[in-house]
């Protein structure tokens, strides 16, 4: 049984380290990150196996991509937290010498990072292909890879869409977080998505819904989609709310890519608790 | 050693059919080479290898960019993908995805590209990609290799499953003579010497190999002495071998079915010009799509006939 109380404690800290990260370097993507801090968590603290001494092949392991690569202080500070390299790291975010890049990448070797992503529309076909490398091997884990629902925009995200159900990657789950903003706006706005069930329905997934913004929901969605075996690929469309956790970020497009100053700084991490140490500035 | 008299077509077979050869030898000898197309498997020539093993076969429809990404997945867990389709939906509708997740991601994808250049023929330009080797030339860490016949071809697909890293595999349409001895071996990145000589170097990838040595024979019978080196691997260039002929002849001439700008003749004078700089004739498209026709009757359209190379070989002589 999950301890959906410690899970929430870990994602606070997770919330100060995305607002200490993007303070410290003036730039990147807080509004997101914040936003899926709940997800990462809950796949990286119960429900993925997986190793933090890091093997690139993931025999054996559950895997996470991240192909919205631009809400990466989330996912750098889920996998330092989850032991994958010492959390102190995180204050190099951004700085020149540092592996934890602007946008995820394998080329400074960080542990945990299987794809460079940044360019959106990539990671589901990355996926197909390590879910299709899995079956290959006899090994039944699951690959997730998770976009943002403005990356649905991109073409590429269509071809995978097609692909999957063809090859019945039934060991594949795709989670789209719907915050219903992207950088210039509403998506409603800037280009229509319609509906995200329909659509995947048509081209043969399963579709199963969350509220990415609670845990206890959260983690019994993913634990049913891993456990799934139908023949079909999954896509969870998962709500959620952009800046979630900080009340003045909290469901506008605003803070999509843009750093706190000083004062909202500190106004941001009054309201996130402390709960596992803030890394050292 | 090999040399013109010994470069003799012994008969005519395509580049893509040595690519599907090859592929069939990798796939013998590594259970964990697999074959991805876009809606082209009749073209690339490679039943025997996806009749032999089917399961290590992925038909990914049209749909380059995510066949891009299925590779990039498949060698994070192992594989050896080649992606196979025409050169021109191998490279420029898919850069993107080749940099990101395969390039930078440091994926030992290996692309292979039929098709390429003007002896496509008759498709046109849509088709007829001339800037791909610039392409993937740029991209860092990716191998860029151009065989130039169906022997080399079938040598470069085993030598490629053996190295670790993203390769560009450029290869082609037609019949075309078959003149390198089927036992020569093929090593990533050192240039072949095919005759040697002293009035002038001649630099040839892909295709236009056999346009050299036929035109090395011309000059050769007029007193002209012909240093003829076949660049297979255009990167990383065997920057020694051209170096060292260059010192020799005092003359280069760079032959491609490739624009001028970015590929064969580009890495050479980038060579030269820092190590020994040298007067230099393109054998090259001169900044121009193609159009339909029939391959022959394209290269020698184009400037890229037996004549052009003996023609260039004579200016650039002439400058010395």
């Amino acid at each position: 049984m999950a301890d959906i109380k410690k899970l929430e404690s870990i994602a606070s800290q997770v919330r100060r380290d995305i607002i200490r990260q993007v303070y410290l370097c003036q730039s990147g993507h807080p509004g997101g990150s914040l936003g899926n801090a709940d997800l990462l968590v809950a796949l990286y603290f119960e429900v993925m196996k997986h190793d933090p001494s890091f093997n690139m092949k993931a025999e054996g392991e559950d895997v996470f991509l991240l192909s919205n690569g631009h809400i990466s202080p989330v996912f750098y500070s889920v996998l330092a937290h989850a032991g994958y390299f010492p959390v102190a790291e995180l204050a190099t975010f951004r700085q020149i010498n540092s592996r934890v890049q602007g946008h995820p990448t394998t080329h400074e070797g960080l542990p945990g990072i299987r794809i460079s992503s940044g360019s959106l529309g990539q990671g589901p076909s990355v996926a197909c292909g390590m879910a299709m490398a899995k079956r290959m091997n006899g090994d039944d884990r699951t690959v997730f890879v998770l976009t943002g629902d403005g990356e649905q925009q991109e073409g590429q995200i269509w071809e995978a869409a097609l692909f999957a159900p063809h090859n019945k990657l039934e060991n594949l789950v795709l989670i789209i977080d719907d915050n219903g903003q992207q950088i210039d706006g509403p998506t409603e706005e800037v280009l229509r998505l319609g509906s995200f069930e329909d659509k995947y329905k048509a081209f043969g997934w399963d579709v199963m819904h969350m509220d990415g913004n609670n845990m206890a929901e959260t983690v019994k969605v993913l634990k049913e989609a891993q456990a799934k075996r139908n023949g079909k690929p999954t896509c969870i469309v998962m709500k959620t709310a952009m800046g979630k956790g900080v009340d003045f970020m909290e469901g506008t497009h605003h803070w999509h890519g843009k750093a706190p100053s000083e004062e909202q700084t500190k106004v941001a991490l009054a309201q996130l608790e402390e709960t596992l140490g803030d890394f050292p500035a | 050693m090999l040399s013109l008299n010994k470069l003799q077509s012994t008969g005519k077979k395509a580049t893509r059919d040595g690519f599907g050869a090859g592929l069939k030898a990798a796939g013998d000898k590594h259970d964990n080479v697999i074959m991805l197309t876009a809606d082209l498997r009749g073209s690339m020539k490679s039943e025997d290898f996806i009749n032999t093993y089917p399961d290590r076969f992925i038909q990914c429809g049209i749909s380059e960019a995510n066949m891009m990404g299925v590779a990039a997945g498949l060698a994070t867990a192992g594989k050896i993908p080649m992606t196979t389709t025409f050169a021109n939906f191998s490279t420029g509708r898919v850069y993107d995805q080749i940099r990101q997740s395969i390039a930078y991601s440091d994926k030992n994808v290996k692309i292979c590209a039929s098709h390429a250049g003007l002896t496509l023929g008759e498709d046109g330009a849509t088709h007829q990609i001339l800037e791909d080797i610039g392409m993937m030339r740029m991209l860092p860490g990716m191998t860029v290799i151009n065989p130039c016949d169906y022997n080399q071809t079938k040598a470069a697909v085993q030598a490629i499953a053996e190295h670790h890293g993203p390769v560009y595999l450029r290869f082609g349409r037609p019949g075309w003579p078959i003149f390198i001895p089927e036992d020569q071996e093929f090593v990533i990145g050192k240039a072949l010497h095919l005759n040697e000589g002293s009035d002038v170097s001649i630099f040839a990838t892909g295709h236009l190999v056999w346009h050299a040595v036929e035109a090395a024979r011309q000059l050769e019978a007029e007193g002209i002495s012909v240093d003829l080196i076949n660049i297979h691997t255009i990167k990383p260039l065997d920057e020694a071998a051209v170096i060292a002929s260059a010192k020799k002849t005092g003359a280069v001439v760079s032959c491609e079915e490739h624009n001028k700008y970015g590929g064969l003749g580009s890495a050479i004078a980038e060579c030269l010009s820092k190590n020994h700089p040298t007067f230099q004739e393109y054998v090259a498209t001169d900044d121009t799509f193609g159009e339909s026709g029939t391959a022959n009757e394209l290269l020698d359209k184009y400037g890229l006939g037996i004549k052009d190379v003996v023609a260039a070989a004579k200016r650039a002589i002439a400058k010395k």
